[in-house]
Formats: structure tokens, C-alpha cells, sequence
């Protein structure tokens, strides 16, 4: 992968809008794959017209969030299932 | 939901620069006064949003360099050429000048004072944002956590807090620092120079056997160098904690 990419990390505001709650300690499963990652450790490519997180497993598309005037859209990938826990 | 007010649970607050500290030729760090902040942990980190006249809005991450202070909060920026926001709030804001803020944000690479085991930080150029904040804030509550800090960076006018690490290290007990110049080194250097690696990390980190947690913020390339490293070092992956960042960033 090149160097162009971030972390989950990065997209935390924007997740936190998306699901009103801190979500980069949350779990995600990969469907293609299986690999359960937390949203931080997701591969995150900035540049494209969204934001694209990927499986830093297998590179599959999990998740796209695009912004658009006055919102966001998201569309989901590979994503299986998440886990949000409290604390 | 007819009748129900719906709430945004993150909304974007204004900030006051109140002050302005020159780290170092291209790093700048900037005292915020943000109302309504409702305080934050260690490595988290706010998103700023500029707007122009006409109205284009830049948006950019920057992590808090400082534990939770009431309504001030402290983030230090590098210059990014070619960046649409560094360069200003790097090269030209001024105190008294306002935007805008969100946060805090985050939840994973987050460290609290007083959970017990040693804290191994490893930070590339301006990745030691996030982990100075572990520092101060382990340094304002006088925990006893014994924490290394691995810095990498490209000369010692390039080390951001260096004076105030250097004072930390001798007050503070238990704070180990060491710095790695990889590009030009004063003569009387003893220390590494060159990139973190493997043995560089057997030799200066806590070994895997003490179970550190591992806390790893810089450029993408460097922090996954790192992580690597680690893991063949025997650490645990899940005690290993990244955070990246990139040109993106500017």
C-alpha cells in the first residue's frame, strides 16, 4: 500500500458524526476476509472524493463515507457486523 | 421524532488563539481558548475548520499537546508546505484571531495516568504531539508508570520540546528519553542516528516481557515500521497502539 494512506484515526470527527458516539476503539469485522480490526487500525485513504476505509487484513473496502452539502453519505462495504462498546 | 429535539452530540465550537509558542522553525504550537469544551484525555485530538471569505471551508486533524485544562487547550502544528491550513496557523494567525474547533475525538489512542503498566511512546517528527500529552499529563498527576519516550527526528533544532523533555527527564521520576537525529547530528552526539529499527528498538524500548503498552504516532511509513518491529520484538499486537499521519494532514 502506499504511503497516501492514514489510519482510522483520521476520520474520527467525521465517524463521530456519522454514529453520534466515539467509534475508533470499536471493533469491525471484515466479511471478505474475517479479520476484526477496531475502526483506528482501518486503512483510511483521504484523497479520493471520500473518505475509503479499507481492511488493513486484506484491502477490502469496508466502509465510504463521502461528504456532501449539509451531510454525509455513507455506503458500506465488507463491513459484517461492528461492536460498540460503553467506556 | 416529531416533537423530539434531535441533538448533535458533536458540534463545532469556537476557539481563541490566547497565545503562541515558537518550538521550532517550523512548528508552532497555539494556547486555545475553546468555549463550552468540555475537557479530554491524552492522545485525543480536535478537528479545525477555516472558512474564507467566500465561504471555502478547509478542514484538518491536529492532536492536543497538553492534558485537559478547563476550556484551554493547547495543539501544536507543523508547517506543511503546499498545506491549505498549516501555513496559516503555523505562519500567520495571531492571538485574538477565531475559528473553528470539534472534538475531542478519539477513544483508541487514548492513555490515562495511573493504569499501571510501563508506557512505551515512539514518536517520528511532529508524532510526539499526542504523547507529550501522556507526558504532561503523567508529569501533573505524579503517577509512578515508568515511561520511555523514543523520538525520532531529523536534527536537535528539529526536537519539538526539547527543553521542556530535557527538564522532565531529570525532574520526573521514571521518564526515560531518548532521541534518534537521523538527518545532522551535533558533534558531541552520543545518541543514534539513524531511522528506528529493529535493534534500535531492542536496545532503548521496554523489552516485551514487561508488557508495555505501546503508543506509535508519526508519518505512515514510520509507523508502520515501527509496529512491525515490534511485533517481531515479541510484543503484543492489541498492546501496540498507531496512529498515522500524512500528507493529507497539511
Amino acid at each position: 500500500m502506499s504511503d497516501t494512506h492514514l489510519d482510522g484515526n483520521s476520520v474520527g470527527g467525521l465517524l463521530l458524526e456519522v454514529f453520534g458516539r466515539e467509534m475508533t476503539a470499536a471493533q469491525g469485522r471484515c466479511g471478505a476476509c474475517g479479520a476484526v480490526n477496531v475502526f483506528a487500525a482501518l486503512v483510511v485513504y483521504r484523497d479520493a472524493p471520500g473518505d475509503v476505509l479499507r481492511c488493513p487484513s486484506c484491502g477490502s473496502v469496508v466502509m465510504v463515507m463521502v461528504s456532501l452539502p449539509g451531510g454525509v453519505r455513507v455506503s458500506f462495504g465488507s463491513l459484517s457486523w461492528m461492536e460498540i462498546r460503553e467506556g | 421524532m416529531e416533537g423530539t429535539a434531535v441533538q448533535r452530540r458533536l458540534t463545532w465550537l469556537i476557539a481563541e488563539v490566547v497565545d503562541l509558542i515558537e518550538e521550532t522553525s517550523r512548528v508552532r504550537s497555539l494556547v486555545l481558548e475553546v468555549t463550552g469544551w468540555e475537557g479530554h484525555k491524552p492522545g485525543q485530538h480536535i478537528d479545525i475548520r477555516l472558512t474564507a471569505p467566500d465561504g471555502y471551508q478547509a478542514q484538518r486533524s491536529y492532536s492536543i499537546a497538553t492534558p485537559s485544562d478547563g476550556e484551554r487547550i493547547t495543539i501544536t502544528v507543523e508547517l506543511v508546505d503546499d498545506g491549505e491550513v498549516s501555513p496559516y496557523l503555523v505562519e500567520e494567525v495571531r492571538r485574538g484571531d477565531r475559528f473553528e474547533v470539534r472534538g475531542p475525538i478519539g477513544g483508541y489512542f487514548v492513555w490515562e495516568p495511573g493504569e499501571g503498566s510501563p508506557l512505551q511512546l515512539i514518536g517520528g517528527g511532529s508524532g510526539i504531539v499526542p504523547l507529550m500529552a501522556m507526558i504532561r499529563a503523567r508529569a501533573a498527576v505524579g503517577t509512578d508508570e515508568p515511561v520511555r519516550l523514543l523520538l525520532s527526528a531529523r536534527s536537535t533544532e528539529d526536537l519539538i520540546y526539547r527543553s521542556e523533555l530535557g527538564a522532565l527527564a531529570i525532574d520526573a521520576d521514571g521518564l526515560e528519553v531518548v532521541a534518534t537525529l537521523t538527518r545532522s547530528q551535533p558533534p558531541d552526539w552520543s545518541g543514534p542516528s539513524r531511522r528506528v529499527d529493529r535493534e534500535m528498538l531492542d536496545e532503548t524500548a521496554f523489552p516485551a516481557a514487561g508488557r508495555p503498552m505501546c503508543f506509535v504516532c508519526g508519518p505512515t511509513g514510520f509507523v508502520e515500521t515501527v509496529a512491525t518491529a515490534l511485533v517481531d520484538l515479541g510484543h503484543e499486537p492489541e498492546r501496540i497502539k498507531t496512529e498515522r499521519f500524512g500528507p493529507t494532514g497539511g
